[in-house]
């Protein structure tokens, strides 16, 4: 792209080696009901201890239903929400701490495409304005800021003539889609957080989405965090996979490992609720019963117990830590581990 | 097998200051005990045309042609007296949203109980008995105690099953489904599905089901009928149109949707998108985006040739079997 | 870059003008509606009528005649009449249209500028601070306003500033609750997540994004408001609060041909008959500007 040098890309100061992203112990708690009469009603426990690795020019795939607090975890990564405890270390520099790397640093080299692309977008502002705004922050002069944004709106797809005079409404949801990703990359960021960016569109839109998606990671060499309730998107364009439950993580490894060989129960259960696509083999038992919980006030113990069909007396008594299984897979269930009690451990 | 619904030709038209044609002439069958598929993305009629069946559009600003017939009777010419006989008794719809369904204010129980009485008369001690008894069949548990709950205070997917308990509760023959799951986490769409199976099955019912995601028409329907702009392209049972599809827009949607095991490759993605309803080309509308189109699909939309339980609108099939 | 993403968009766009700015579009819809137009049309007119007094009305507003008091509506000479100390009545309403029209807007034109500061940055802080402001603010809500109007105005006496400055204190608490209310529904939208993901300045957030959005509803909510201070305006007049004698104003003017009704009641009712167009047009114009500006097609 010409106008690069324009804004320079962030430098890759870890080296290869590091991974662009380390979260140990991530936590977030909003709590429940007034503390004016000093009653404390509890919290919900949104993000309870999470841990990240994402090594770089890779996809990590986030999966969860709702209440699993993955929306909330990517909203703490670009410190949109405050994180009440816990360490993030983007390429090898602490973030927000003194000495490490700042706020607004964070902001150059991570960004975040959010899943409604129609909120997402100022209904006020033609969307080459739009997407010039976030370089204008950073310093760029406004003619060169327009500049760059129309160069964008042409590697997304969108002819900057035809389109970038446009106002939001006059878009479909693709488009929009489009013009959000352009909007992330005007700040050459390294780290691009896509938040259910695709499981709004259409089938066939999202298609062409997901194509340039995985265009724009090659060409610019950029490492995504895709969060996703769609296990077959996921499956598809990450290279390592993370479950969520209630706020925690259940199990993460390489995506084709996990996928085939789930070892967690949870785990097991997403991938048989996945509708099947042929007809003469359908789904004839549903894997879980019940909704979701709410994450207020967890009881202690495995977090999954009271859905768990492996469930038994000593996983209400320990909540089960992080077990190696494999290369780069680890599950946190009380199975994996022969030291734990649990009569089906191996 | 008879068939419960007969729809021919279906238009709706909805007016204004540019009209909409949201159905460009829609024909299809259901037959008693059938389940029957709508699949298609966003704006290609089949929310419109399920709600046509339960005369739901605003009256004044929709106009429908055609003739749509349920259970032997004339549902464009009823008049509100017979809509409201037919609608609960005869057919029944469940939403996306169970939440628009239900009055906040009221228990559902008492809402189901409700429905029960006006359309059989039973007096309100017997339809509690039998709201509860329908609350307990929709796999709710505690359904005595449920019965009393108000609409907020249940889940998701307890809500959805409230709502089919709902629908459910005058027997109708046919029961209308927009994207019911759409709204739910995996593991609660697939129990849902999974109920709405074994209700069919037992209550013998027909079910039209809207849907935009392949994997849910797979699990629920026997017939499939895609639609686009207004029209459908192509209909038949679910495993010939998934194993042999011959619109080039099946395929494409086929190609398109993401599967197990299509990591690495390049996804096919159909070009462009589909037009603006207000502004309907005058031949074929998926010609400009498809590989096969020639001169005469842009001169003349392709006719609905329907025949041996497979139908299609294409002037270039994929499959030669269903040629016209 | 590949074929298939540049031949994204459907021949349909094409046919499709490049789009016009969002308040060009506004314009055209209220260009649509009938009422909006009327209506602005004949504040227009009254506004017209009210500055350009001197030059379109030949007779002298405070010029009495104790022969010719309370003439009948259509006399010679004097074609509205004319009130109860003989003066003509069309060179009253004109005249008096500009006290009227100027005690009714400066108040909400004062109140919107600091309203609006005061609840969008309110809106913006959220948390402890919002409370704070808006608790605040509440306490002036308890008062009725048109109590609280008579209140201050008597407490700083009679005279044109001190009413606009009674209804100034009205209107602020009014104006931003929905600065501050609007503010908040805007804040939370994904593109204003968007623009702090960007490490934008609050400042240049709430300029470039907040602004925009927030600005409209609030004008429209201000311009219902007008009609509201016309009316509690010709209330204080009324009272003896506001304009003094022989000054023409429509709230004073009703007051003293209040004695003249049985005697010519045409006349004594155009005063209110005034406030009432007037007030009505501000309300209709404003109804009108808010569905267009709500429609996003």
């Amino acid at each position: 792209m010409s106008t690069d040098l324009l804004l320079p890309t962030a430098e890759d100061r870890g080296g290869p080696a590091q991974p662009i992203l380390l979260v140990k112990g991530l936590r977030k708690y909003f709590p429940l009901g007034s503390s004016l009469f000093g009653r404390n009603r509890g919290a919900v426990h949104a993000v309870d201890g999470v841990d990240i690795t994402v090594p770089k020019r890779t996809t990590l795939g986030i999966v969860g239903e709702s209440g699993c607090g993955k929306s909330t975890t990517a909203r703490l990564l670009t410190r949109l929400i405050e994180p009440d405890d816990g360490e993030v270390i983007f390429d090898g520099e602490a973030v927000g701490t003194h000495g490490g790397i700042s706020i607004k640093e964070l902001r150059r080299n991570l960004q975040l495409v959010f899943q409604d692309s129609f909120a997402s977008l100022n209904p006020r502002m033609t969307i080459e304005r739009a997407i010039a705004f976030g370089p204008q922050v950073h310093g760029l002069p406004a003619k060169e800021a327009v500049e760059r944004s129309r160069d964008l709106l042409g590697r997304v797809g969108l002819e900057p003539n035809r389109f970038g005079g446009r106002y939001p409404h006059e878009l479909s949801g693709g488009q929009r889609q489009r013009v959000n990703i352009a909007r992330a990359l005007a700040f050459n960021p390294r780290l691009i957080i896509l938040d259910e960016s695709v499981s709004a569109l259409d089938k066939s839109v999202q298609a062409q989405v997901l194509n340039l998606l995985m265009d724009l990671k090659d060409e610019l060499k950029l490492t995504y965090l895709f969060i996703s309730h769609d296990l077959n998107v996921v499956q598809y364009i990450s290279d390592h996979v993370m479950v969520m439950y209630l706020g925690q993580v259940v199990e993460v490894g390489p995506v084709e490992e996990v996928y085939r060989h789930p070892r967690h129960p949870y785990t097991q259960a997403l991938l048989s609720a996945v509708p099947s696509l042929d007809p003469h083999h359908r789904t004839e038992r549903t894997p879980l019963t019940g909704d979701p919980p709410n994450p207020i006030n967890p009881p202690p113990g495995c977090r999954f117990r009271d859905r768990c069909p492996k469930a038994h007396a000593v996983c209400a008594s320990i909540a089960p830590p992080s077990v190696v299984v494999g290369t780069d897979h680890s599950v946190a269930c009380l199975m994996a581990d022969p030291a734990s009690g649990h009569p089906d451990a191996i | 097998m008879s068939n419960l619904i007969t729809v021919s030709d279906l238009t709706v038209t909805f007016g204004g200051a540019r009209p909409v044609h949201a159905v460009n002439g829609v024909s299809f069958t259901v037959g008693t005990g059938e389940v029957l598929g709508l699949l298609g993305e966003s704006g290609c009629g089949k929310s419109v045309t399920l709600r046509s069946l339960i005369r739901l559009h605003p009256p004044r600003r929709t106009t429908y042609g055609g003739r749509i017939e349920v259970d032997g009777q004339d549902i464009l010419g009823m008049d509100e007296e017979q809509l409201c006989r037919y609608r609960g008794a005869v057919t029944s719809m469940i939403f996306q949203e169970p939440l628009l369904a239900f009055d906040p204010v009221y228990s559902i129980g008492r809402q189901i109980g409700e429905a029960i009485r006006r359309h059989t008369g039973i007096d309100a001690r017997a339809a509690e008995a039998e709201a509860i008894r329908l609350l307990d069949r929709v796999q709710i548990p505690q359904a005595a105690k449920r019965y009393h709950a108000y609409p907020h205070e249940m889940s998701g997917g307890m809500r959805q099953r409230a709502m089919i308990a709902l629908a459910l509760s005058c027997r109708p023959k046919l029961l209308l489904a927009d994207e019911p799951t759409t709204a739910l986490d995996a593991t609660v769409q697939i129990q849902i599905l999974l109920l709405l199976r074994e209700l069919q099955r037992e209550m013998g019912l027909s079910i039209i089901f809207v849907t935009h995601d392949i994997g849910v028409a797979v699990e629920i329907s026997d017939r499939v009928a895609v639609m686009y702009a207004g029209r459908i392209i192509e209909q038949g049972p679910i495993a010939d149109i998934i194993s042999a599809p011959a619109h080039p827009y099946t395929q494409g949607l086929l190609a398109s949707t993401v599967t197990q095991n299509m990591r690495g490759s390049r996804l096919e993605a159909i070009p462009g998108a589909p037009p603006d309803l207000a502004n309907l080309p005058v031949g074929c509308a998926f010609a400009d985006r498809c590989r096969q189109a020639s001169a005469q699909c842009r001169a003349a939309p392709p006719p609905y040739d329907s025949r041996l339980g497979r139908g299609l609108a294409c002037f270039h099939p994929l499959t030669e079997s269903v040629a016209p | 870059m590949s074929n298939i993403l540049t031949q994204t968009a459907a021949p349909a766009d094409s046919a499709k003008p490049q789009s016009r700015n969002y308040w060009i579009g506004v314009l055209r819809r209220i260009g649509r509606e009938k009422v909006t137009v009327v209506c602005g049309l004949i504040l227009l007119a009254i506004l017209l009528l009210a500055v350009l007094a001197p030059w379109v009305v030949g007779a002298d507003p405070y010029k009495t005649s104790m022969i010719r008091r309370l003439l009948p509506i259509g006399s010679s000479g004097y074609l509205l009449g004319t009130d109860e100390l003989g003066r003509d009545m069309i060179a009253r309403l004109a005249y008096g249209g500009r006290m009227s029209l100027l005690i009714g807007v400066m108040p909400v034109l004062i109140a919107f500028v600091i309203g609006s500061t005061v609840g969008i940055f309110a809106g913006y802080a959220g948390g402890r601070i919002n409370m704070a402001i808006m608790r605040l603010l509440d306490v002036f809500y308890a008062f009725p306003s048109v109590l609280l109007a008579v209140a201050i105005a008597g407490a700083l006496g009679q005279g044109v500033s001190n009413s606009i400055l009674a209804l100034t204190l009205i209107f602020i608490p009014q104006l931003t609750r929905i600065a501050e209310s609007v503010t908040t529904q805007v804040r939370s939208l994904d593109y204003v997540e968007a623009a702090r993901m960007s490490g934008a300045s609050s400042l240049t957030i709430i300029r470039v994004h907040i602004l925009g959005n927030v600005l409209g509803p609030i004008f429209v909510y201000a311009t219902g408001l007008v009609s509201v201070s016309m009316i509690l305006a010709s209330g204080l007049s009324f009272l003896g609060l506001g304009v003094k004698p022989p000054e023409p104003e429509w709230g004073l003017m009703l007051n003293t041909l209040r004695s003249a009704i049985y005697v010519n009641p045409w006349v004594a009712a155009l005063p209110g008959a005034m406030i009432f167009i007037t007030s009505m047009c501000f309300n209709l114009m404003a109804d009108g500007i808010r569905s267009a500006m709500e429609v996003t097609e």
